[in-house]
């Protein structure tokens, strides 16, 4: 038992380090970071950023070389990760397309769409979305209602989306549809992709809690697809989604944002009723379950790499990372703010103010639990799919989807 | 990185269950509890004839020289089946307790036979209802003779050889007494668990020997003890999931399997994220344990805090999961309960270990 690379694992490391360290700026602490000042001046920044990684031979380094990619070992991707966290890079914007929308091509696409599509995905010159989630279909995100109809081979789409990250500046999105309505929920979906500037298209912002607005909904009246651009068989979106929904399982990780050390040093400074906060013993209690929460997903996550290691598929404890630590974010943010008494109320916009970075941990966690799987999706996922256990008995199972209740009533 | 018993370490571990499994080692702990005998003599001595006992003791002192990795993965093993031996009191406690602060003569004299389990070692430390402190320890040692009064002794009424905290006037140490010493009184105790043996030891002006330690090497022993309990709590967690996740596929209630509910379901998909951190956690501390790393005071808090919340947390909600059923004297359930109890209590209450974690940081300033 030891945290030591291989020696292959050693010399790649060595090779990206080295090019980080000639192409980008070390970060001076570890909560330093890449901040923009509007959604805009990131993106632009994110661009030029891939654009480097890409000429470096460093984008989406699974990928097969011909699409862009350095077809990378798990492992590899995983060491890339540890360096590239020392650096202070432009982050964000990709990882939809590159996550989702890439290994849904890359599976259902024809040769010529992926030397089309895929090379811009890894060269960061063009941006996808993800258009899954309705109004009535959150969690049951097979009870989508946004109707394809097919006239000759154009199939014409109708509906809304929702909660769809980025929309407002893709370029193009990965799209599930109900294309038959009497048939039960699961079999008549079918997918697309849809260039997110066709005519019919219009995408509306959605402020969240925070006040920001990082997600839309999206109207589609009338718009049209070519049946070139289906992906998979007409009927058989489901299993198309499912490729995708599992990237993005895997996608999300750590809820970022305050942790134990933050929480740790805070209570070390902060004064509690005349002697430091550190001394209290509600205190100290608290702060020892979440050094044993961050604790665990560490050490779970070292066990994962150990398995890519060795060449192996890591095992289910990956599952548990979104669930403990959207949880804890919100514990912690709660206390960042409960230790400033009072005051813990009032807004601080202050750029890197730590009221401000337990303020958002207050309002990002509520979102984290929510997001890509609830916390109890992601329980049933864990309960069936790592323990065996039987579904939940469905109301709707075998009716066809036309005669399901659904939404809000 | 390689963050993983190796495949000799698992095999081993594989070979323990099975041996366990073979033995009925959970129908024994149910014999003990509910019979006369303070432990399953059958039992101990096949388990020293597997060659467990001598795990960790150098070959020179007639041990296997194995390490802590495989001391490890047999602890999980022996928690999972609640085996109801001296085990932990002889090998976690008595023996590292020689091991590491014994000097040649006493390691010879004792490490070969806790090795061979012709001694029965026991830690005998607790003296009232609070957590013993260096403050606190009343028994006292003077002129090579120690009085004073131990209680809640895990396997003391069958140990022959005890390791004892006392005051020697210029602070707390460790000694050893033999139970066939002068002016030693046993008492069994009964306790929540009586699948494990407890007694209360009187000593007056009994014979004992210093073993060459102050109160950080009392605190560094029930450190290295703690991840070895850490495995035996995470076996029995695993063991607890497992029994409510079969019972709940088994049982038909409104038309369906139970394990269908959601409610149900979601209270195993938390007893898993309870056993993944403290596997995660038991890891840590069996690296840092294995390593001599400096950092085993806190792996070993760290992972002793997450395996007693794990075994807790499965230990009740695998009770709560069988239903009436549960509660019976029928079902093993309690077993488990009584038995998760009885770790926790061992070597100290969780809301200290909570304490000393938060306290490791504080020297550390590991951030």
């Amino acid at each position: 038992m030891d945290f030591n690379d291989t020696p292959e694992e050693a010399k790649f490391r060595k090779e990206a380090y080295e090019w980080l360290a000639s192409n980008a700026e070390l970060k001076e602490g570890p909560k330093d970071s890449w901040r923009a000042s509007s959604e805009e001046e990131g993106l632009k920044q994110v661009k030029v950023w891939q654009k480097k990684l890409h000429e470096g031979g460093w984008a989406c380094l699974h990928w097969p070389k011909t699409y862009g990619g350095r077809e990378s070992t798990p492992i590899e991707r995983v060491i890339w990760g540890q360096e590239v966290s020392k650096f202070k890079v432009p982050g964000g914007y990709l990882e939809i397309g590159q996550g989702m929308a890439g290994p849904v091509m890359m599976m259902y696409a024809t040769e010529e769409q992926k030397e089309r599509y895929l090379p811009p995905l890894a060269t960061g010159e063009e941006i996808w979305c993800q258009l899954f989630s309705e109004p009535a279909a959150g969690s049951d995100v097979a009870g989508i209602k946004t109707k394809a109809e097919l006239d000759g081979d154009t199939w014409t789409i109708n509906g809304q989306k929702v909660w769809t990250s980025g929309a407002h500046f893709s370029d193009y999105g990965i799209l599930v549809t109900r294309s038959d309505p009497s048939a039960p929920k699961h079999k008549g979906l079918t997918f697309f992709f849809v260039d997110m500037k066709s005519p019919g298209i219009e995408v509306k912002p959605i402020k969240q809690i925070s006040g920001g607005a990082n997600f839309n909904e999206v109207y589609f009246t009338d718009v049209k697809i070519p049946d070139s651009q289906r992906l998979g068989a007409v009927g058989e979106g489901w299993k198309v989604s499912l490729t995708t929904l599992m990237n993005e399982r895997l996608a999300v990780g750590d809820a970022s944002g305050p942790d134990f050390e933050e929480a740790f040093s805070l209570a070390r400074g902060q004064d509690l009723n005349g002697k430091l906060a550190i001394e209290n013993d509600s205190v100290r209690e608290k702060l020892a379950d979440w050094y044993c929460q961050q604790s665990g997903l560490k050490y779970a996550k070292y066990r994962n790499i150990s398995a890519l290691s060795r060449g192996e598929t890591p095992g289910p404890q990956s599952s548990i990372t979104k669930i403990v630590s959207g949880n804890k974010l919100q514990e912690i943010a709660n206390f960042g703010l409960d230790m400033l008494d009072s005051a813990g109320i009032l807004r601080s916009d202050e750029e890197g103010a730590e009221q401000s970075m337990y303020q958002y941990g207050f309002y990002g966690a509520a979102g984290i639990r929510i997001a890509g799987g609830t916390d109890e999706i992601l329980k049933n996922i864990i309960s069936e799919q790592v323990l065996g256990m039987p579904q939940d008995m469905r109301a709707d199972k075998g009716l066809p989807f036309n005669e399901i209740p659904t939404g809000n009533k | 990185m390689n963050f993983e018993f190796s495949a000799d370490q698992m095999q081993l571990k594989d070979i323990a269950r099975k041996f366990l499994e073979k033995e009925e080692s959970v129908k024994r702990a149910r014999n003990v509890l509910e019979g006369e005998a303070s432990y399953d003599e059958d039992l101990w001595s096949q388990i020293i004839e597997m060659g467990f006992t001598a795990t960790a003791i150098p070959e020179e002192y007639g041990g296997l020289g194995l390490g802590y990795l495989e001391l490890c993965v047999i602890a999980e093993e022996l928690g999972r089946s609640l085996a109801p031996t001296p085990f932990s009191s002889s090998v976690y406690l008595a023996s590292e307790a020689i091991i590491n602060f014994g000097d040649e003569s006493l390691k010879q004299s004792f490490l070969p036979g806790l090795a061979s389990g012709e001694k029965i070692g026991a830690f005998a430390h607790s003296e009232t209802n609070t957590s013993p402190t260096e403050a606190n320890i009343n028994c006292s040692f003077s002129s090579g003779t120690l009085s004073g009064t131990k209680i809640a002794v895990a396997d003391g009424d069958v140990a022959n050889t005890f390791i004892v905290t006392a005051n020697n006037g210029s602070g707390v140490s460790l000694y050893l007494v033999d139970s066939t010493a002068d002016g030693i009184q046993i008492e069994p105790q009964s306790t929540l668990d009586p699948s494990r043996s407890h007694a209360s030891i009187t000593f007056s002006n009994t014979p004992a020997t210093e073993l060459k330690s102050d109160w950080s090497d009392v605190l560094s022993l029930l450190d290295r003890a703690a991840v070895l309990f850490s495995f035996e709590q995470l076996g029995g967690a695993e063991a607890c999931m497992d029994m409510a996740k079969e019972y709940a596929m088994g049982r038909y209630a409104f038309g369906r399997s139970i394990a269908s509910f959601q409610a149900i379901k979601h209270k195993l998909a938390d007893m898993f994220i309870a056993v993944e951190l403290a596997r995660s956690n038991c890891y840590y501390g069996a690296w840092a344990l294995s390593t001599d790393a400096p950092e085993l005071p806190t792996a070993a808090a760290t992972c002793r805090v997450s395996a007693s919340q794990a075994f807790h947390e499965c230990s009740k909600e695998n009770i709560q999961t069988h239903g009436g059923m549960g509660f019976t004297w029928e079902f093993d359930c309690h077993l488990y309960y009584r038995r998760c109890r009885q770790l926790a209590a061992n070597i100290g209450s969780q809301s200290i270990w909570k304490d000393k974690l938060i306290g490791s940081l504080e020297r550390a300033n590991q951030i």
